[in-house]
C-alpha cells in the first residue's frame, strides 16, 4: 500500500522534525545559543514550561545514548475499510510516523489487537498495511485477533503468539497474555457471540486474561539459559499486573510471571491494551503501556498505578487526540525510555530513572486535564 | 417419611392459613433473605408423623398416621386447626385475623444478589440500591414468625400520619417503582453498548470509548462546549458522539433510546455531586 497522499498532520510533523534533527546537528556553542534563544522567547511568552519538548529533546540528543531504539504501533482495531475508515487512516498515520523516523528504529512492534473482532477480512487488511512499514515487524497478538477463530488465522498470517529472540545484548520475550478460560461452551456461544463479548470491556461474562501454566512454563524454559545479568524486556498485550479487574486491564496470574522474572536485574514490560499512557514499577519490573492508535480508555475508576502520571484527557472533537505511537530507547544499562508519540500533542518521554527512583527523578510532565 | 417429607406435609397442611401469614410476616426481604431457622421436630414413639408449625417451635403429633401414608384433607384440617390454636394460646398478643383473606399477588422473587462477576446478559451494571437509607429497594426486618405477635402490637399503636393518599404507598409499590427505574436503565446500558441500536455506520457504539459510562461526566452539564461554540447539555454530547465518531443520524429529545441512554449515564455517576459548568 504506497502512501502516496500524506495528512496535514503528517507533513507537519516531517517538517517539525526536520527542523529539530537540524538542531541537533548544531555545534555545542551553536546549540547553547539556540536554546538560550529558545528558553528567552519561552520566557517573553510567559510560558514556564521546563519540560519544554524542544530543549528536552535536543539536550537528550547530545546527553544520554541508547544503545538502541525500537518503534512501536499497537491497538489498531481495524475493521474493514469499507466499513469503517477511520481506524484504517489512524493506523496509516502510525505507519507513516515510524517510516518517517530517522534514525531508523532497529525494529517496530506490533502491539496486538490489530482487528477489532478477528474477522479475516479485517486481519488482511492489517498485515497488508504493515507490510508497508520499512523496518522489521515483530508481532504480538491481542483478544481482538484472537477470540473469533482461537487464533487460527493469525499464526498462520504471523505465526507463534509467543516467542522470544536476542538483540544486541538483550534478551526479548514476547507472550501470549490473553487466554482466557472456557466460558463459551456451557453457553453455546457462537465464535462471533464470544467474539464480541471478549471485545467490550465493562461486562463481566468473560474470564480473565492469563499466560497460563503451559506459557509459564515456557517462558521458565526460555530464561532458564538466559544470564541473570541480561537485560529482559517482555511484550505482553495485557499488562502483566492487576489494575482494574472489572475491565480486564488484568492479568490473573501476574504475581506467577512476575515471579518468574524476579531473579532478573533489569527487566521491562511494554504492554497492550490499555490505550493510555500508563506507568508502574513493581519491584525490579518497569511497565510502561502503549498507546492506541484507534482510540483512548478512560482511566479506570480505581487501581491507578501510583507512579502513572495521567495523560491530558482527550478532545472528542479530534480523532487522534490521545491517540498514538511511539518509541522506545534502550540504554546502554538495559532498561527502557519510553516516548509517547501523542498526536496532536508534545511527546512525553517516562524515563527509566523516573521509575527506579520511585517517582523522584525525572518526573514526566503533570497533567492539566485529568480525568473526571 | 423422611425428615424433610415432614415439614413439607406441615407446610401443605397450613395452607389454607398461607395468606394470613405471608401478610404477618411481611414482604420477603429483597436482598439477603433471612436465614431460615432448622426446625427439629422430635421422633414419634409410634412411628407417627410428627408436623412443626412455621414459628419453628410447635409440633404436633398425629396419632395413627403411620410415617409414609397419607393425610386426608380432613385430618390436615384438624390437626392444622390444633397448630394454630397452639400457637395463638402462645402469643396471645397477636391480633390474629382467623378469617381467610383473599390471595394477593406477592411480588416476583427477586434474582439472588448480583455477583459482578457472574454471568449476566446484557452487559451492565451493579444493581443501583434505589433507596440507600433503606440499603435495598425493600425494607428489611418487619414482623416475622419469630417475632410472635409483640411487633403487630407496637406497629399497630405508633401514631403516624394518616389519610394522605399521596404518601399512601407499600413497600411492594416502591419495589415494583424501583425495579421499573431499573430496567429503564437496563434499556440505556444496552442501547450505549449496541452500533445497530445507535444506528452506527461504522459499527461503533458508546462503549468502545466509555467503559461503564465513564469519561461522560454527565454531571458537568451543562456547560459552555468550547468545540461546539455554545452552552451544551448531555444529550448535546450523547447526539454530537452519535453523529461523529459513532456516524448515526441524531436522535430526537424525546426518542426512547436518547431518553433510556440519559437514564444509564445518570445512574452510572450515582453519588458524584452536580457540578453544572464544570471543566
Amino acid at each position: 500500500m504506497a502512501n502516496k497522499f500524506r495528512s496535514i498532520e503528517t507533513k507537519h510533523y516531517a517538517e517539525r522534525d526536520a527542523f529539530f534533527e537540524d538542531l541537533k546537528k548544531l555545534d555545542r556553542r551553536a546549540f547553547m545559543r539556540v536554546a538560550g534563544i529558545s528558553a528567552g522567547i519561552v520566557a517573553g511568552m510567559g510560558l514556564r514550561s521546563p519540560h519544554s519538548f524542544q530543549l528536552v529533546n535536543v539536550a537528550d540528543a547530545q546527553e544520554t545514548k541508547p544503545r538502541f531504539s525500537f518503534a512501536y504501533i499497537s491497538d489498531t482495531h481495524l475493521y474493514e475499510q469499507k466499513l469503517n475508515d477511520r481506524f484504517v487512516r489512524a493506523i496509516l498515520k502510525a505507519v507513516d510516523d515510524v517510516n518517517a523516523l530517522d534514525p531508523q528504529p532497529d525494529f517496530v512492534l506490533f502491539g496486538g489487537d490489530l482487528a477489532q473482532l478477528g474477522q479475516a477480512s479485517e486481519l488482511k487488511l492489517g498485515a497488508q498495511i504493515l507490510k508497508s512499514i520499512k523496518a522489521p515487524v515483530k508481532m504480538m497478538v491481542g483478544e481482538h485477533d484472537w477470540f473469533l477463530d482461537m487464533g487460527e488465522l493469525w499464526r498462520e498470517l504471523f505465526g507463534a503468539p509467543n516467542y522470544s529472540f536476542d538483540h544486541k545484548g538483550v534478551h526479548f520475550v514476547v507472550l501470549n497474555s490473553i487466554l482466557e478460560k472456557d466460558f463459551w461452551t456451557e453457553k453455546k456461544l457462537t465464535p462471533m457471540e464470544r467474539m464480541k463479548i471478549v471485545a467490550g470491556l465493562d461486562n463481566a461474562l468473560q474470564s480473565r486474561f492469563e499466560v497460563g501454566s503451559e506459557q509459564r512454563e515456557w517462558l521458565k524454559k526460555d530464561l532458564a539459559k538466559v544470564d541473570k545479568k541480561t537485560p529482559v524486556i517482555v511484550f505482553s498485550h495485557s499488562p502483566l499486573y492487576k489494575y482494574y479487574k472489572p475491565w480486564n486491564f488484568w492479568t490473573d496470574d501476574a504475581d506467577e510471571v512476575q515471579a518468574i522474572l524476579k531473579p532478573f536485574d533489569k527487566v521491562t514490560v511494554i504492554h497492550g491494551h490499555t490505550h493510555q499512557l500508563l506507568s508502574n514499577q513493581i519491584a525490579n519490573i518497569s511497565f510502561h503501556g502503549m498507546l492506541s492508535t484507534a482510540w483512548p480508555w478512560p482511566y479506570a475508576p480505581e487501581g491507578l498505578p501510583k507512579l502513572t502520571v495521567q495523560m491530558n484527557r482527550p478532545d472528542p472533537f479530534s480523532q487522534f487526540d490521545g491517540c498514538g505511537n511511539g518509541r522506545m530507547d534502550v540504554l546502554e544499562a538495559g532498561l527502557v525510555n519510553k516516548l509517547y508519540n501523542l498526536w496532536e500533542r508534545n511527546p512525553i518521554t517516562v524515563r527509566a530513572s523516573y521509575l527506579t527512583s520511585g517517582g523522584k527523578q525525572d518526573v514526566p510532565p503533570r497533567t492539566k486535564l485529568p480525568s473526571y | 417419611m423422611t425428615f424433610k417429607m415432614k415439614l413439607l406435609v406441615g407446610t401443605g397442611a397450613l395452607l389454607s392459613f398461607a395468606g394470613g401469614v405471608a401478610l404477618a410476616s411481611g414482604p420477603a426481604a429483597r436482598t439477603a433473605a433471612p436465614e431460615v431457622k432448622k426446625h427439629q421436630v422430635p421422633v414419634s414413639k409410634d412411628g407417627d408423623i410428627v408436623l412443626g408449625l412455621c414459628d419453628g417451635e410447635t409440633t404436633m403429633e398425629v396419632d395413627g398416621v403411620k410415617d409414609g401414608q397419607k393425610m386426608t384433607r380432613e385430618q390436615a384440617q384438624r390437626v392444622s386447626g390444633a397448630l394454630m390454636a397452639e400457637w395463638l394460646k402462645k402469643n396471645p398478643d397477636a391480633n390474629w385475623d382467623p378469617v381467610p383473606l383473599p390471595a394477593v399477588a406477592q411480588a416476583a422473587t427477586p434474582p439472588p444478589p448480583k455477583n459482578p462477576e457472574a454471568p449476566r446478559s446484557p452487559p451492565g451494571v451493579p444493581r443501583t440500591p434505589e433507596k440507600p437509607t433503606a440499603g435495598g429497594s425493600v425494607v428489611q426486618g418487619g414482623v416475622r414468625p419469630e417475632s410472635g405477635g409483640k411487633d403487630v402490637k407496637k406497629q399497630a399503636g405508633a401514631p403516624i400520619q394518616d389519610g394522605h393518599t399521596y404518601g399512601a404507598f407499600s413497600e411492594r409499590d416502591e419495589a415494583i417503582w424501583a425495579a421499573s427505574t431499573q430496567a429503564f436503565v437496563e434499556e440505556g446500558n444496552r442501547v450505549f453498548h449496541d452500533g445497530d441500536l445507535l444506528g452506527s455506520t461504522v459499527a461503533m457504539s458508546c462503549d468502545m470509548c466509555h467503559p461503564d459510562a465513564s469519561n461522560t461526566h454527565p454531571e458537568t452539564y451543562p456547560k459552555y462546549q468550547v468545540q461546539l461554540g455554545r452552552v451544551a447539555l448531555l444529550r448535546d454530547m450523547i447526539n454530537w458522539c452519535i453523529e461523529n465518531p459513532v456516524r448515526g443520524k441524531p436522535m430526537a429529545d424525546d426518542d426512547p433510546r436518547m431518553r433510556a441512554m440519559e437514564a444509564y449515564i445518570y445512574a452510572k455517576r450515582k453519588g458524584t455531586a452536580l457540578e453544572y459548568g464544570k471543566k
